[in-house]
């Protein structure tokens, strides 16, 4: 009482504090605290990766089109870091709290059982055991990680020595019109041509055939992750259930062959 | 009646806590197709007990599928995977002559294995001593109807009431998490007026009870709504993870 008086006079901010305090660690220490985690965190990937998925897509609207959207991103000054700090923090605590739940439930769990599933009523079968996509969810999550890792590399930092076009992404520039090629730019001043970048990016098969991969065990991910975000949260029940789990694998495979048509059509020569 | 069945069983058998274990097989010869599965572990252990062999351990009590003991992992799935049936309510009519079946405790951290087929379910207990239960005045019975329950609330809280705490949910579970067995308990008593004064309290204590006895994190596999012998609906689970956040919300720590 003495303490909290001398904090705030009694007015209730060292209660409001202590409360803030319990609620943060009830997130974080507790098993519900941090599902609740890993699905806000999963929500948020899930609206970058489709808003970056539109993004690209501009890609058909030809050079102008995508050179200008990247110019204003850039353009965007302190709002860009913002969004990418933001990001690094969902995909930290979505990471964090993967690696924290998954080893929890192999704890859990040490001893597996001896005979393989075989229900009285052989139909169950499929309900009784997970599916693929739930017990591969960690997998299929840090496979993305290293992937979204090396295309950082690839198309953010541009390191010539990954790129396998034996071509420097640092010295693409295009001309104030967005579409002319331009020789010599300068960093920050002249704007850099990510339709250019893209064209020789995915010219090479093996870096197409890896991102095709990725992406597929991203939707794969999502497929299983979206339908239980909605379960983490809490406001599934049986009456909505099957219109999430819907959603579930239309946007996952939307979100696939959203991705995928970039790389495809530069290897058939669409894009050029 | 209908045939006689042979069968032979692979059970694990295990003589205490820190024994390691092994799986032992046995025939069980003359099997009636309308006799419960532990009426034929039962004949199994008269033979056993004849020829002077220490008889299979099983938990067993109401044999009608309501006091929830009778847990056994039978060919892979908790209480054998028939639909809302506990094993002491499975007939041996389900199984087909000279199949192999194979017997096996439930696995999980939380669980350890006492004997043979007999876990120890306590983590079940602490969790409900922790808020399972409401708190009331002592005296007179009150006035029947006295407390006003909507029809649809009392239906809900009705059916989270039925589950029996056999913990098959965590034998099937792939992350031997207790959140369909804490949900359940949860949901029931936050449907009811009853429930509401502990509301809060009982939701952070029963879930911080549950994490503290090392049951895994549900990953929403549905694994222990399919061999729940309640049926007890995956929804009560999403209904927790509000009730937490509520109580998250509302009063931050029990
Ligand atoms: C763009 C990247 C990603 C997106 C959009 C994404 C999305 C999601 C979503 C929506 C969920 C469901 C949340 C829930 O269970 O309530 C989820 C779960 C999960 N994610 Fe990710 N995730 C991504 C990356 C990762 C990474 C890098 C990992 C690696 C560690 C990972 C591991 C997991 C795991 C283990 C689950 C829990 C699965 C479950 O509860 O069944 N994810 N993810
Ligand atoms: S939820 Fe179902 S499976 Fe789990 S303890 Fe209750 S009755 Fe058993
Ligand atoms: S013995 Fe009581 S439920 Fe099976």
């Amino acid at each position: 009482m003495e303490l909290r008086n001398s904090i705030d006079g009694g007015r209730g901010l060292y209660d409001t504090f202590v409360q803030l305090m319990d609620f943060i660690t009830g997130i974080f220490k507790t098993s519900l605290g941090r599902k609740y985690l890993m699905a806000i965190t999963g929500a948020g990937l899930f609206g970058f990766v489709v808003m970056h998925m539109l993004g690209n897509l501009l890609v058909f609207a030809g050079p102008a089109a995508i050179n200008e959207y990247a110019a204003k991103l850039q353009g965007l000054g302190p709002l860009l870091w913002v969004a990418r700090i933001g990001l690094l923090g969902m995909v930290g605590l979505h990471i964090w709290s993967a690696i924290k739940l998954t080893s929890e439930n192999r704890e859990a769990r040490t001893v597996e059982y001896d005979a393989a599933v075989e229900p009285v009523d052989a139909h169950r079968r499929g309900d009784i055991v997970a599916k693929f996509a739930a017990r591969t969810m960690i997998f299929s999550g840090l496979i993305i990680a290293a992937f979204a890792f090396y295309h950082l590399a690839h198309y953010t930092w541009k390191v010539p020595q990954i790129n396998g076009a034996g071509a420097d992404f640092e010295l693409f520039y295009v001309a104030a019109d967005f579409t002319t090629t331009l020789e010599g730019g300068e960093e920050g001043k002249d704007h850099a041509d990510i339709f250019k970048m893209i064209v020789t990016g995915f010219k090479v098969p093996a870096v197409s055939v890896f991102y095709v991969v990725a992406v597929g065990l991203l939707c794969f991910h999502l497929s299983h992750g979206l339908s239980a975000m909605f379960q983490s949260l809490g406001v599934k029940n049986k009456n909505i259930a099957p219109w999430m789990d819907r959603f579930a694998v239309c946007a996952s495979a939307l979100i696939f062959l959203g991705y995928i048509s970039i790389p495809v059509c530069v290897l058939a020569g669409f894009i050029k | 009646m209908d045939k006689l069945m042979n069968l032979k069983l692979k059970v694990w058998r295990q003589d205490n806590a820190d024994d390691v274990g092994r799986f032992e097989e046995y025939e069980a010869h003359d099997i009636s197709p309308d006799m419960s599965f532990l009426e034929m572990l039962d004949v199994v252990n008269e033979g056993l007990i004849e020829s002077g062999k220490e008889p299979i351990a099983f938990d067993s009590d109401c044999r009608e599928g309501i006091c929830g003991t009778c847990s056994m992992v039978i060919n892979g799935a908790a209480h054998g995977g028939q639909k809302g049936t506990t094993a002491c309510q499975l007939h041996m009519r389900h199984f087909s002559d000279g199949m192999t079946i194979t017997v096996e405790p439930w696995r999980a951290t939380a669980f350890p294995v006492h004997r043979d087929l007999v876990v120890d379910r306590t983590a079940f207990d602490r969790i409900q001593q922790k808020g399972g239960f409401i708190s009331v005045r002592t005296g007179s019975v009150p006035d029947a109807n006295a407390i006003p329950v909507p029809k649809d609330q009392s239906d809900l809280a009705m059916d989270a009431a039925q589950c029996i705490g056999c913990g098959a949910c965590v034998a099937a579970c792939k992350n031997a998490s207790a959140m369909l067995f804490v949900a359940a308990k949860i949901s029931h008593l936050s449907l009811v007026p009853q429930g509401q004064p502990e509301r809060e309290r009982r939701a952070l204590a029963m879930v911080k009870q549950m994490d503290d006895e090392g049951f895994g994190n549900c990953t929403v596999t549905g694994s222990c709504e399919a061999v729940c012998p309640k049926e007890i609906s995956l929804d009560f689970i999403a209904r927790m993870n509000r009730e937490y956040g509520r109580a998250l919300i509302k009063k931050g720590t029990i």
